[in-house]
């Protein structure tokens, strides 16, 4: 029992050594952060970068957060698996990871823009919606008259 | 096949929201390194392109490969794809057969002459092509008539794009790549035994989007074969600090350290096992705890054992053991002899490495 609760500090000590762990990436990605929000302010152009085209140990994707910090806005998308889309605490600049159905990470992404394409409803399943509403609204007088 | 629904009908009848679509084109742009800015562009071909013909000639193989892209937990946008796409004649999964089936792929050639896709998975026999024939076609013929009028051809698993297993010493059949038959059409190696589902939609969609994906030496699309499992490989610090597990069941595998001297291939095996996995991302061969066998690679099948460390010499140990059947029976040796010769030369050539030489050849 002892030596499972000493394996079990161990493992949480190692995990936590492990975060630190930094492949000196995060500073550059935050500097093309930077670049792509004036480049929001100034023409309205929305950048978005591949968190998973370049190596990112869990120290640099500390560093990410630290810098960018928590924001007002945090969506849970269900979409064949999870996604989260959150606004980080720099307005304009959004992290969306995708997740499988078993959790498994997908894509990450840093997009810089006002809204992320995802959130906003898509016009295909408006369409859909629509045709939904108005067979609800349909039964619904089915059933009242 | 005309009358067939588009993506989005597709997706719609199979209650797949627009944003789910999004979601996956993404990741498609992720996992095929392109600009992320792409993923709208990519959705937007996907949805509306024209509809190419695809005709799938299976030759001298096992249908894994078939079975890999099908069978994706069902359903999958990689499934809609597939269903999207005019799978004009593909005998294992069509209705159709014999004649019917041949007329169904003449058609489908005529009506898009230029245009039209071809995919292929198994090896071709060229030592008598009687070895394997489709409606009493040979599939050396079948795949030069094929290919006369295709766009692009796509070499689906490590038999179509290097000979595979058949092609594997002594290559009874004398099987060969779809490229050593078709010289004249650009042709993309999908190889894997089998490929990874996704890799196979990538290269499709991408081929829809921005036409022919950029390629290796080795004819195969960069995004996908740029970088070896061992660059990957989540044992890779086991291996930079020199842990190895010496048996499958010693402290060492249990403790899931690097599977280098039980004969992974990792570090000398181009694809993305190592991130995409295997079974809807559930796990690939090191995570299971067993080494990588290279399949990716031309002639995985003979590069000298699967349980060996690459850094044995595989020597030429396939001529030792006929040079040993043909003095034995012209000398009337006994095999024994000539069993422990070899075995002194295997000794001898063998060369017992450390984390320690690793380190220092790296």
């Amino acid at each position: 029992m002892s030596i499972d609760l000493r394996s079990a500090r161990h493992g949480h000590a190692l995990a936590e050594l492990k975060s630190h762990v930094s492949t000196g990436n995060a500073r550059p990605v935050l500097n093309e952060i930077l670049a792509a929000l004036e480049k929001l302010l100034a023409d309205g152009t929305a950048t978005t970068i591949d968190l998973g085209a370049l190596p990112f140990a869990a120290g640099d994707e500390r560093m990410l957060d630290a810098v960018l910090g928590k924001g007002e806005v945090a969506a849970t998308l269900e979409l064949s698996g999870r996604s989260q889309v959150e606004e980080t605490g720099i307005p304009g600049v959004w992290r969306i990871d995708h997740y499988d159905p078993n959790g498994e990470t997908l894509s990450r992404f840093v997009e810089v823009t006002f809204l992320p394409e995802i959130l906003k409803s898509q016009r295909e399943d408006a369409e859909t919606g629509l045709t939904r509403l108005a067979a609800r609204l349909e039964e619904l007088d089915g059933q009242t008259h | 096949m005309a009358d067939q629904p588009m993506l989005p009908e597709l997706m719609k009848a199979h209650g797949i929201s627009r944003r789910s679509f999004l979601k996956y084109c993404a990741t498609l742009t992720s996992a095929m390194a392109l600009p992320p800015m792409l993923a709208p562009k990519i959705a937007h071909a996907l949805e509306s392109a024209r509809r190419p013909s695809v005709i799938w000639l299976s030759f001298q193989e096992c249908t894994g490969c078939t079975e890999s892209i099908t069978r994706s937990y069902a359903p999958t946008i990689e499934d809609l794809i597939f269903n999207a796409i005019s799978l004009d004649y593909h005998h294992t999964l069509q209705a159709a057969s014999g004649h019917a089936a041949e007329a169904a792929r003449k058609q489908a050639m005529e009506a898009n002459w230029g245009e039209y896709l071809v995919v292929v998975d198994g090896s071709i026999p060229t030592k008598n092509e009687g070895y394997s024939c489709i409606a009493g076609i040979s599939n050396v013929e079948m795949l030069k008539e094929t290919a006369e009028g295709a766009a692009a051809i796509v070499a689906v698993g490590t038999c179509a794009a290097y000979g595979g297993i058949p092609h594997a010493d002594p290559n009874p059949t004398g099987a060969v790549a779809v490229g050593d038959i078709v010289t004249d059409k650009p042709i993309i190696n999908v190889p894997g035994c089998p490929p990874i589902p996704i890799v196979m939609t990538s290269v499709l969609a991408h081929f829809l989007t921005f036409g022919l994906p950029e390629l290796d030496d080795l004819g195969r699309p960069k995004a996908f074969y740029g970088e070896t499992i061992h660059d990957r490989c989540y044992r890779r610090p086991f291996y930079d600090k020199g842990k190895f597990a010496e048996s499958f069941d010693d402290e060492g595998a249990k403790q899931g350290w690097c599977l280098y001297k039980l004969g992974c291939k990792g570090p000398t095996t181009r694809s993305v096992c190592a991130t995409v996995k295997w079974n809807d991302g559930t796990s690939f061969p090191i995570q299971s705890g067993h080494p990588c066998l290279g399949c990716t690679e031309p002639d995985f099948w003979d590069n000298g054992g699967f349980y060996k460390p690459l850094s044995t010499p595989a020597g030429d140990y396939r001529k030792f053991a006929a040079a040993a059947v043909a003095g034995g029976a012209a000398l009337g040796v006994a095999g024994g002899a000539i069993g422990r010769a070899n075995k002194a030369r295997a000794a001898r050539a063998h060369e017992t490495v450390d984390a320690h030489d690793l380190e220092k050849k790296s």
